[in-house]
């Protein structure tokens, strides 16, 4: 009782037969072996399977493979394209935002989506954020120093074409 | 964890919907946000032969006032009213509640009607339209009826709802001048259910209360309405003794149970104190204020 779809993860289309009752964040590590999105509680609580549908983060273990039939879906695996470690990858490295890293993409992901909607966020913004994802290490602190330094580290790479172009004109 | 097998349906317009439900009855269930119901059917506490998935029936994600009635559909979700500044500006408990509407992640997918249809005591959506005396439209294939959100909850994760039905729309109605509301919740942690919540909706006229609507979470066996707090308030000054005695009432509405939250006094206790304060935070709103 396989039905098709077709997933857009990671930028490359991926079609299966899928029973309905499997969940995208099953599909992601069993079927497509992306095993960077990790299951903790497997009960909506902890954060640790998000990946982002059509750029949105959702709890991949409260979602089902079929309903992600036609979308974009963003795991881990997709930040550091080319060998380049994404800005946030590189600021939860520098800061220390990890310690047993197993919640470590989840942050990531919901760190992104944060951060393609506010340039700057605050720390009560980040926290607030971040309230989905749950740390049983770090006590935070050193997250919310990592999604502050991959902001400014954004900021400052944005700035940088802008400021090219000005120049030029 | 699986959910036990299923067929899996995604209907592109509401009448293929009500189609598919009037199908499976008792055998089907609609997915919307799937928050609560992608959990019940991982836990295997329901396990529906069909789903009838309506994510793709993009004209039920609607909210507008029209008519004097705030009209919100089906596919409406958390982070929609959480970021609404229709809902901001003047349906203060809605806009108070829905940033503590479990945790980020969950109000991206969750909806109003889905948490609403779920039924949860310890729910939050339920209380607030209790308060804000809302009408829930429930549709089937063989027409539409209305039912009052006081009607509706008829015990734990029960309604009024038939199997053939969807919840179709809720109706708040529009606020008047010099109204406010607040929601406030009491909870171990983000992302937990709440302890206590208590709901206030307040309309004042010529210094005086006109109606007032006071809705309380996880206190009993259903999303509860303070009726006699409510009474009590209605054409009095809000003084001091007022709020204490509507406060008084509203705690002995509730009944709530012993838990790892809290004992049943603590737990009437809080619906005590967040009355007051709600009271007093609406009757500032109403007043132009906070």
């Amino acid at each position: 009782m396989g039905q098709p779809i077709t997933v857009t993860v990671n930028g490359e289309k991926k079609s299966a037969e899928v029973e309905p009752r499997l969940l995208l964040v099953h599909f992601l590590r069993e079927k497509l072996r992306l095993t960077g999105t990790h299951i903790g509680c497997d009960t909506t609580h902890c954060g640790a399977c998000t990946v982002l549908v059509d750029g949105i983060p959702v709890k991949s273990c409260t979602m089902l493979a079929v309903q992600a039939d036609g979308q974009q879906v963003t795991t881990v695996e997709a930040l550091a394209a080319g060998g380049t470690l994404h800005p946030i990858q590189a600021a939860f490295k520098q800061e220390h935002g990890l310690q047993c890293g197993f919640c470590t993409p989840g942050m990531m992901l919901t760190s992104i989506a944060l951060l393609e909607e506010k340039k700057n966020p605050t720390d009560d913004e980040i926290r607030w954020a971040l309230s989905g994802n749950i740390c049983r290490c770090t006590g935070y602190m050193n997250i919310v120093k990592a999604v502050k330094s991959a902001a400014a580290q954004m900021n400052a790479a944005a700035a940088v074409p802008a400021e090219a172009a000005a120049a030029r004109s | 964890m699986l959910p036990a097998p299923f067929e899996y349906h995604a209907p592109r317009s509401v009448d293929e919907a009500l189609d598919l439900l009037d199908q499976f009855g008792d055998d089907g269930k609609v997915l919307a946000g799937g928050q609560s119901l992608i959990p019940l059917l991982k836990l295997r506490f329901a396990s529906p032969g069909h789903l009838i998935d309506i994510n793709k029936i993009k004209e039920l994600d609607f909210i507008e006032e029209r008519d004097g009635t705030l009209r919100i559909g089906p596919l409406f979700r958390h982070k929609a009213a959480e970021r609404s500044s229709l809902l901001a500006s003047r349906y203060h408990v809605m806009a108070d509640a829905a940033p503590q509407i479990a945790d980020p992640i969950i109000r991206n997918r969750g909806t109003i009607a889905g948490s609403v249809a779920h039924a949860d005591p310890s729910g939050d959506w339920g209380t607030v339209l209790l308060a804000l005396d809302a009408d829930l439209v429930l549709r089937s294939k063989k027409g539409s009826r209305t039912v009052k959100a006081r009607d509706f909850f008829s015990g734990p994760f029960s309604t009024a709802l038939e199997p053939t039905e969807i919840l179709s729309e809720i109706r708040v109605p529009a606020p008047k001048a010099m109204t406010g509301g607040s929601y406030l919740k009491l909870e171990r942690k983000v992302g937990d259910f709440a302890t206590v919540a208590v709901a206030v909706h307040l309309q004042m006229d010529d210094g005086k209360v006109g109606s007032a609507g006071i809705g309380l979470t996880a206190v009993g066996p259903q999303n509860l309405k303070a009726e006699k707090a409510e009474a009590s308030l209605k054409g009095a000054r809000l003084d001091d003794a007022t709020i204490k005695q509507a406060a008084a009432l509203a705690a002995e509405a509730a009944d709530p149970k012993a838990d790892q939250r809290g004992s049943v006094e603590y737990k009437r206790n809080v619906v005590r104190v967040f009355t007051e304060r709600g009271l007093k935070r609406a009757y500032e709103r109403a007043r132009g204020g906070g």
